[in-house]
């Protein structure tokens, strides 16, 4: 597991509260890992706060790029495609 | 500044008719559970009709000058933070100055929406300060119900109607303002708005049913920027009052959401117990939650000498700042 995808699976459990064993990457934040929409926007907030974009800048996570990430896979993949890792 | 400042008296108010989230659950497709989770109120006042903001600040106002030991005719400014007057004219500081008989004030209602009564309160302190004035009354109140779309369930369950005040005063009194961290990002302004009835754009007859005349809120955005913009102009007005995050006793913060509330007292290093929480009873009351808080905080006996009081409140605009006192 990369340091990346150890960070943003650690964010996940701190913020939700769930057991690491949960926190697969096909796991759904609103169904397998019951979050709710202000759950979401936190971890959002978490997420921007923990990693910088490839200019090293804060990353900064739209409305809409947010509305797309359902999965854990799917929030390590758009971290790493901001930090400009090729995946 | 030349003179120092100092919050001589506080005072509070809200109706007495209530609503619950069951009334809500009869309203709107809603349930006690998700309005809970979510934002941590349980119940709200609400006033009867005939009832408007200049009213409810008037009996918080009287408490405060009552503390302050001070008369109307001492008062040389009032300053009223709501976005919700009795009236568009003129403003609820002169409306309130009748009710008062504080008739050597100078009057001004103050447009910084939840965060208005730490804009009237920083504007206070700095009237005070420059000695322009011996005692400044500055209110936050609210008649939200007055602007909330009861068809809207992500709303209309988070508002309530109240008011709060303080007096603050040259030289005395019992907590010194220490440093004021106002701010605002009018790029934003879109997120939180009440689209009809301004200038831009008239209100029409359609308007009075299809929420136009009511606050429309992107919840998204504003609980992103809420979190980080109380955390910051908290950080920055403790730096300036030459004081750390753990010096904090009391932080009140704007009773909009108690997720936003938990999630800035998490990154200022605040325990729960340091969290002064009403929210439960009041809901989201806009610019008067925060002097309601700083009221119930001192009636309480929760603010002992000595302590530290951290206030910080987000708003339309969006607009926001944080206060430090030092009691």
């Amino acid at each position: 597991m990369s340091e990346t995808e150890q960070k943003v699976k650690d964010i996940i459990v701190e913020q939700l509260g769930v057991n690491p064993a949960e926190v697969t990457d096909a796991a759904t934040f609103d169904g397998d890992l019951g979050a709710d929409s202000l759950d979401i926007m936190e971890l959002v907030l978490a997420f921007e706060e923990a990693f910088k974009d490839e200019s090293g800048k804060s990353l900064e996570i739209p409305d809409d790029d947010a509305a797309k990430i359902k999965t854990v896979g799917d929030a390590v993949n758009y971290i790493k495609e901001k930090q400009g890792v090729t995946t | 500044m030349s003179y120092e400042a100092f919050v001589s008296g506080t005072g509070g108010f809200t109706p007495e008719r209530v609503l619950t989230n069951a009334d809500f659950e009869r309203m709107v497709d809603t349930s006690d559970e998700w309005i809970t989770t979510r934002t941590g109120i349980k119940r709200r006042h609400v006033v009867d009709p005939g009832m408007a903001t200049s009213e409810m600040s008037e009996y918080a106002s009287r408490l405060a000058m009552e503390e302050a030991g001070i008369g109307p005719e001492d008062i040389g400014m009032i300053l009223v933070g709501t976005v919700t007057p009795d009236m568009a004219l003129p403003s609820t500081a002169a409306l309130l100055q009748e009710r008062l008989g504080a008739y050597n004030a100078g009057v001004s209602d103050m447009a910084a929406a939840c965060a208005g009564f730490l804009y009237g309160l920083a504007t206070a302190r700095a009237f005070v300060g420059v000695g322009q004035y011996e005692h400044v009354l500055a209110v936050g109140a609210e008649t939200l119900t007055s602007i909330t779309n009861y068809k809207d369930r992500n709303t209309c369950v988070l508002f309530g109607d109240g008011a709060g005040a303080a007096i603050v005063s040259r030289g005395k009194g019992k907590g010194k303002i220490l440093s004021a961290c106002l701010r605002g990002d009018g790029r934003q302004w879109a997120d939180l708005q009440i689209p009809a009835g301004g200038s831009l754009r008239e209100m029409e007859p359609s308007d009075l049913n299809n929420g136009r005349r009511c606050i429309s809120m992107n919840g998204r955005e504003v609980f992103r920027h809420a979190v980080r913009g109380m955390t910051e102009s908290a950080r920055v007005a403790l730096r300036d009052a030459g004081l750390a995050q753990e010096d904090v006793n009391l932080f009140i913060p704007h009773q909009a959401n108690v997720r936003i509330m938990n999630a800035v007292a998490e990154r200022l290093g605040l325990t729960e117990d340091r969290v002064f929480n009403n929210i439960e009873e009041y809901g989201n009351t806009s610019s008067a939650s925060v002097p309601i808080g700083l009221y119930e905080a001192h009636r309480d006996g929760r603010i002992r000498p000595g302590d530290t009081v951290l206030l910080s409140a987000f708003g339309a605009g969006f607009c926001w700042g944080s206060i430090v006192i030092q009691y």
